[in-house]
C-alpha cells in the first residue's frame, strides 16, 4: 500500500458508522479518518509477525458452557428493570417506529 | 485530628478501631470533611455517598458497641470505580450514555467488601467506559494528580488513584483492563494490583473487553492489597469466567520475604521511550531486591513491542459490541425528535459518548468487519497467542517479571488529548499482562527530580499473587517512599 493511499476512506468511514449506530458529523468524519488512518498505520506492524500455525487466543481461560436446570428462579420485578428506562410505557419501553409500513 | 486519622491504611485504621482509639463515625467523618475541603480542586469522585456512608458507620459503632467481633474490614471507608454498579446509587461508568442511572444491584465485589464491613464513601472519576490513560476522557470532568495539580492521575482508575493518595479514602477499587489500575497508582504513588484474569467476579462490572477486564485494588500499602484481594477474590455463580480456585492467606506472604526467588529482568521493558529517571528508580530498585537476596536474570519478552497493535484491535472490538448495547432505550436520555428507532440509537449514541468510546466503536466495529476480521481481529488474536507464550516460557525459569509501570512519570493535563496514539502508547508496558492474563502489581519506587512519582511493576504467573506479594512486601518494607506526601498543591 503506497503512501498516499489512506488505509481507510470517508466512504468506509461512513459505512462502519453505519454498522456501529452512530451518526457523525462531517467535520467528524474526516477527524476520524484521519485518526483511524494513524492508528491503523501504527497497527500495520503487527504484519511482522509471523503467525503461521499459531492458534488464536479468544480468552486466556478454558471457557466452557455453564449449565443448570431448568426452573423458574426469583428475578427482578418488572418497575425496577423499567426504573432506568427514557421512555416506559405499561410494562414496556417504548421505542420509534421499527418496521416500514 | 482529622487528618491523621485519613493518612492510616487498612490495617493500621482496623487497629485504631479495634483499641477504641477511633470510631467507625469519626472516621468517616473525618474521611467526609478531607473531601470537602480538598475534592472541589482534585475531582477524584463523581458522587459522594455521605448519608448512606454516615449510617453504616453507625452501624458499625452500634455493632462494636454489642461487643460484636470486628470484621476483617469493619468500618473501612473506600471509594469505588464508578464503572462498578452500586445499588441505588447512580453508575455513570464515566459517561453522559448511561447519565443518571441507578443500579438496581450491586457488584459483586461491592457486596463481599460490604459484607465484611466495609462502607463505600462514594464513586470515583474514570475515563469513559475505562478507555484511557489519564481520565481526562471522562465525560463529566478531569481529575487532577495529588502530587502536581497540572498533571493527569493516569487513568483509567485515576479517580480512585487520586482519592487514595490523597488521603480522601483508606482504599480503593479499580479495574484494570490494559493498565487502568497500574498506571494511575504509578503516576500518584500508590500500590495498584491487577489479579489473574478470572480471580476476581465481574458481575455488576459494567463491561469493556471482557476478556481483558478485572477488578483490581488501590491502597496505601501491599498489605492493604493483600486485604482487599482476598475479600474480593473467588469464585462466583454469576460470573462463569471467574475461577473456581480456593483463594489463600496472602497476607501469610507479607513476612516471607524476597530470599530465594529468581526474578527477570526483561530486556524489551528497557528500551528507547523510557524515561531515564525511571530507568534509573526501577534500576535501583533491582538492586534492593538483590540485597534482600532475590537472584536476578536478564529475559526476553520478544513479543512486548507487538502487544499495544494487538490491544488496539482487541480491546475495541470487544468494547464495539459490548457498547451496543446503550442505544437509548434501557437507560440513559434518549436523543429527541427522531422518527424511526435507527435514527433514534445513532443519534443517541453520538450525543451520549465522548470523541474516544467513539474512535473504539468505530475502531473495533471496523476490524470486525467483513472484509477485514482475518487480517486485524484474526492476526492480533494469533499475536496474543505469541505473547502468552513469552510469559509461559519466562515462568518456567524465573518466580517474577520486574519492570517498569508506565514509561515517565504524570504528564501534564491536555498534553496527550489530541494524539490519541500517543495515549495508547504510554500503556505499552502494562498492556501485554491483561493481554497473556497474568497478574501484576505497581507500587511506589522512588520520584523523579520534579517530585512526581514512578511506580515499580511486579509480574506473576497465573494465580501466583502470593509471590508478587512477598516480593512487594519485601521491597516496601526495605524503602521509606511512603513516608513522602503529595503536596496537593499547597491546600491540605
Amino acid at each position: 500500500m503506497s503512501p498516499e493511499e489512506p488505509r481507510i476512506t470517508r466512504e468506509e468511514v461512513e459505512h462502519v458508522a453505519r454498522l456501529a449506530r452512530l451518526e457523525l458529523s462531517p467535520a467528524e468524519k474526516e477527524r476520524m479518518r484521519i485518526q483511524l488512518d494513524g492508528i491503523l498505520g501504527y497497527i500495520e506492524k503487527l504484519r511482522e509477525v509471523d503467525v503461521t500455525g499459531v492458534e488464536p487466543t479468544t480468552h486466556v481461560i478454558p471457557l466452557v458452557n455453564v449449565m443448570r436446570e431448568d426452573e423458574v428462579r426469583p428475578s427482578y420485578p418488572v418497575d425496577a428493570m423499567l426504573a432506568n428506562a427514557p421512555e416506559p410505557e405499561g410494562d414496556c419501553f417504548r421505542v420509534p417506529k421499527i418496521l416500514e409500513e | 485530628m482529622p487528618a491523621a486519622w485519613t493518612s492510616l491504611t487498612i490495617h493500621e485504621s482496623l487497629d485504631a478501631l479495634r483499641s477504641g482509639a477511633v470510631t467507625a463515625s469519626a472516621l468517616v467523618e473525618a474521611y467526609l470533611a478531607r473531601i470537602a475541603a480538598l475534592d472541589p480542586t482534585l475531582s477524584a469522585f463523581l458522587t459522594v455517598t455521605v448519608d448512606a456512608a454516615r449510617a453504616q458507620a453507625a452501624a458499625v459503632d452500634e455493632r462494636i458497641r454489642r461487643g460484636e467481633a470486628l470484621r476483617p474490614l469493619e468500618g473501612m471507608p473506600l471509594a469505588v470505580k464508578d464503572v462498578l454498579c452500586t445499588h441505588g446509587v447512580r453508575t455513570t461508568c464515566g459517561s453522559k450514555v448511561l447519565g443518571n442511572f441507578v443500579p438496581p444491584y450491586d457488584a459483586t465485589a461491592v457486596v463481599r467488601l460490604v459484607a465484611l464491613g466495609a462502607i463505600v464513601l462514594g464513586k470515583t472519576n474514570m475515563d469513559e467506559f475505562a478507555m484511557g490513560s489519564s481520565t481526562e476522557n471522562s465525560g463529566f470532568f478531569p481529575t487532577r494528580n495529588p502530587w502536581a495539580l497540572d498533571r493527569v492521575p493516569g487513568g483509567s482508575s485515576g479517580g480512585s488513584a487520586a482519592a487514595v493518595a490523597a488521603d480522601l479514602a483508606v482504599a480503593g477499587l479499580g479495574t484494570d483492563t490494559g493498565g487502568s489500575v497500574r498506571q494511575p497508582a504509578a503516576l500518584c504513588g500508590v500500590v495498584g494490583l491487577r489479579p489473574t484474569y478470572g480471580r476476581v467476579s465481574r458481575y455488576g462490572l459494567i463491561a469493556f473487553a471482557s476478556s481483558l477486564d478485572q477488578i483490581g485494588t488501590l491502597t496505601k500499602d501491599v498489605h492493604d492489597a493483600a486485604l482487599l484481594l482476598e475479600a474480593i477474590a473467588g469464585h462466583d455463580p454469576m460470573d462463569s469466567t471467574s475461577a473456581d480456585q480456593p483463594v489463600p492467606d496472602y497476607r501469610a506472604a507479607l513476612g516471607q520475604g524476597a530470599r530465594g526467588l529468581t526474578l527477570g529482568i526483561p530486556d524489551e521493558y528497557f528500551v528507547a521511550g523510557l524515561d531515564p529517571e525511571v530507568e534509573g528508580a526501577v534500576r535501583d530498585a533491582i538492586a534492593v531486591l538483590e540485597r534482600l537476596g532475590a537472584r536476578t536474570r536478564r529475559l526476553s519478552l520478544p513479543h512486548t513491542d507487538y502487544g499495544v497493535a494487538a490491544y488496539y484491535i482487541i480491546a475495541p472490538a470487544e468494547a464495539s459490541s459490548n457498547l451496543a448495547r446503550y442505544d437509548g432505550v434501557k437507560y440513559g436520555p434518549r436523543a429527541a425528535g427522531a422518527k424511526d428507532v435507527v435514527t433514534m440509537t445513532a443519534r443517541t449514541r453520538a450525543e451520549g459518548f465522548g470523541p474516544e468510546v467513539k474512535r473504539r466503536i468505530m475502531l473495533g466495529t471496523y476490524a470486525l468487519s467483513a472484509g477485514y476480521y482475518e487480517a486485524y481481529y484474526g492476526r492480533a488474536q494469533r499475536v496474543r497467542t505469541l505473547i502468552r507464550r513469552d510469559f509461559d516460557r519466562a515462568f518456567a525459569e524465573v518466580d517474577a517479571i520486574v519492570a517498569p509501570t508506565a514509561p515517565t512519570p504524570a504528564f501534564k493535563l491536555g498534553e496527550k488529548t489530541d494524539d490519541p496514539l500517543a495515549m495508547y502508547l504510554n500503556d505499552v508496558f502494562t498492556i501485554p499482562q491483561p493481554l497473556a492474563g497474568v497478574p501484576a502489581i505497581s507500587l511506589p519506587c522512588g520520584f523523579s527530580a520534579a517530585g512526581l512519582p514512578i511506580g515499580l511493576q511486579l509480574i506473576g504467573r497465573p494465580f501466583d499473587e502470593t509471590t508478587l506479594f512477598r516480593v512487594a512486601a519485601a521491597y516496601e518494607a526495605a524503602t521509606d517512599w511512603r513516608s513522602r506526601r503529595p503536596g496537593l498543591g499547597g491546600l491540605s
